[in-house]
């Protein structure tokens, strides 16, 4: 407990930055992976492609590698700290897992929607936005409620790159205090004050837009 | 004057020649019925009227525009040619009266008191006014398809287009689309182009019937001639397997 008490604010500092991290991360990878799913079943082949091979490389990669990449290289070019490094390459690494997870939603929403959409007189965004989009993130509800929780535990990547997060914070108190074994715990205690609350709320979701329709 | 016009239309699924040398006409305010075989192409010349397949040979037609022309906007097109389907297609993520007005709202911009007006006239007429806040999966098959054949009246089209309405529907389903079908049938201006395995329909609203067989158009007379004295041999085998079962 006093371990706690006497190192409050540094705990504090870094699930601030955890959750910002997080949060950011979150709704850039959901943008990009939308996209890049929307790419992959575009008609034109080479588009195809391009959504293909962006997938292929941000989810094959391991992520502190991606994030060693932006931390050494891309910040030689644009300067950036590590916080930034690291939530880009989470964002990245993030998104092509989301990009797949909302294709298979795209492809298991019946194709008779977008052919009803478009008889209808609505242009294929129109047909995607307003029919197939919001089916088929209902379908991938479940999996992407993964890839979120997954995404604010790998946020601790930033530890790596000096990205005052959380499991930064941890790792210079169990230093200061060689208390390892009590600065883990409450560590991870802050990674379920925020997982804990999304995976509840995931579910609690999946189960309103299951009786909606 | 004619709203779709086939002029020797060739469609091909890679080496299939799936429709072979089409040449037809419709008139404003006709109403057009196109029997045949299953696989003799009547779905797949319906679905090149409104764009859903393309065409590889020849012209077609459609309120004045070539579809076969890459300059033609298909949206502008579709705006006026409107489609009821076999599974009815309805928009699952919306309710009866949205699946109506969404449409119209977006392509149309139509005002939204006078959109949701229409649309509430148009359940009336279809006889659902009472399911305008349901989903599609609380509604039966007939009710499915009457919905959608008001959501292709919303948008107010020249003509209209069904690929076998009432084949997926419960007998006792199919008497309520029909009726919805003959009264915009009888609206002299709506051009109807109907693929349908119900003779009965056909004898009663069509001004025409076209007889399909291997992606050919054989028989194309009028109704009555059709089926007094079809003259091809298919179309003869054709309507004596329907009519004794």
């Amino acid at each position: 407990m006093d371990l706690l008490q006497n190192n409050f604010s540094t705990f504090l500092q870094g699930f601030g930055y955890t959750l910002l991290s997080s949060i950011i991360a979150l709704v850039a990878s959901m943008i990009l992976g939308t996209f890049f799913a929307i790419l992959q079943i575009l008609p034109q082949k080479w588009v195809q492609k391009v959504g293909n091979i962006y997938v292929q490389v941000f989810r094959n990669i391991p992520l502190l590698i991606i994030t060693f990449f932006f931390f050494l290289v891309v910040a030689k070019l644009i300067p950036m700290n590590g916080f930034t490094a690291g939530t880009i390459a989470l964002s990245l690494y993030t998104s092509a897992f989301i990009a797949e997870t909302v294709r298979a939603g795209i492809l298991s929403v019946n194709s008779g929607q977008m052919e009803g959409a478009r008889a209808n007189g609505l242009s294929f965004w129109q047909a995607m936005q307003h029919i197939v989009l919001p089916q088929a993130f209902k379908i991938a509800l479940p999996s992407l409620g993964n890839q979120f929780i997954n995404l604010v535990k790998n946020s601790s990547i930033l530890a790596f790159v000096g990205g005052l997060d959380l499991m930064y914070q941890g790792n210079m108190v169990a230093a200061n205090t060689f208390d390892t074994f009590g600065t883990y715990i409450i560590v991870a205690l802050f990674y379920l004050v925020i997982t804990l609350p999304l995976s509840y709320y995931m579910q609690h979701l999946e189960r309103k837009l299951k009786h909606a329709a | 004057m004619s709203m779709i016009e086939f002029k020797n239309v060739e469609k091909y699924y890679g080496n299939f020649h799936a429709l072979k040398n089409i040449n037809l006409e419709i008139d404003e305010g006709e109403t057009v019925v196109l029997i045949g075989p299953s696989g003799s192409g009547k779905s797949t010349l319906i679905r090149t009227v409104n764009g859903l397949e393309e065409i590889q040979e020849g012209q077609l037609l459609v309120n004045g525009f070539d579809l076969h022309d890459p300059k033609t906007d298909i949206n502008r097109i579709r705006k006026n040619v409107g489609m009821v389907f076999q599974h009815f297609n309805l928009y699952d993520n919306k309710s009866t009266i949205e699946n109506i007005m969404l449409a119209p709202r977006l392509v149309l911009k139509r005002d939204e008191a006078e959109n949701k007006r229409m649309a509430m006239a148009l359940l009336e007429k279809v006889g659902l006014a009472d399911k305008a806040a349901n989903m599609p999966s609380e509604l039966s098959g007939g009710q499915k398809q009457r919905v959608a054949i008001a959501r292709s009246l919303a948008m107010q089209p020249k003509a209209l287009l069904f690929d076998e309405p009432t084949s997926a529907l419960d007998p006792e389903m199919i008497g309520d689309v029909l009726d919805v079908m003959r009264d915009i049938a009888k609206d002299s201006s709506m051009t109807m182009l109907v693929v349908t395995h119900e003779m009965s329909f056909a004898k009663a609203v069509a001004d025409r019937v076209i007889f399909m067989a291997d992606g050919q158009i054989l028989e194309d007379s009028s109704t009555e001639a059709f089926f007094n004295n079809p003259t091809e041999p298919r179309a003869q085998q054709f309507l004596s397997q329907v009519e004794h079962h």
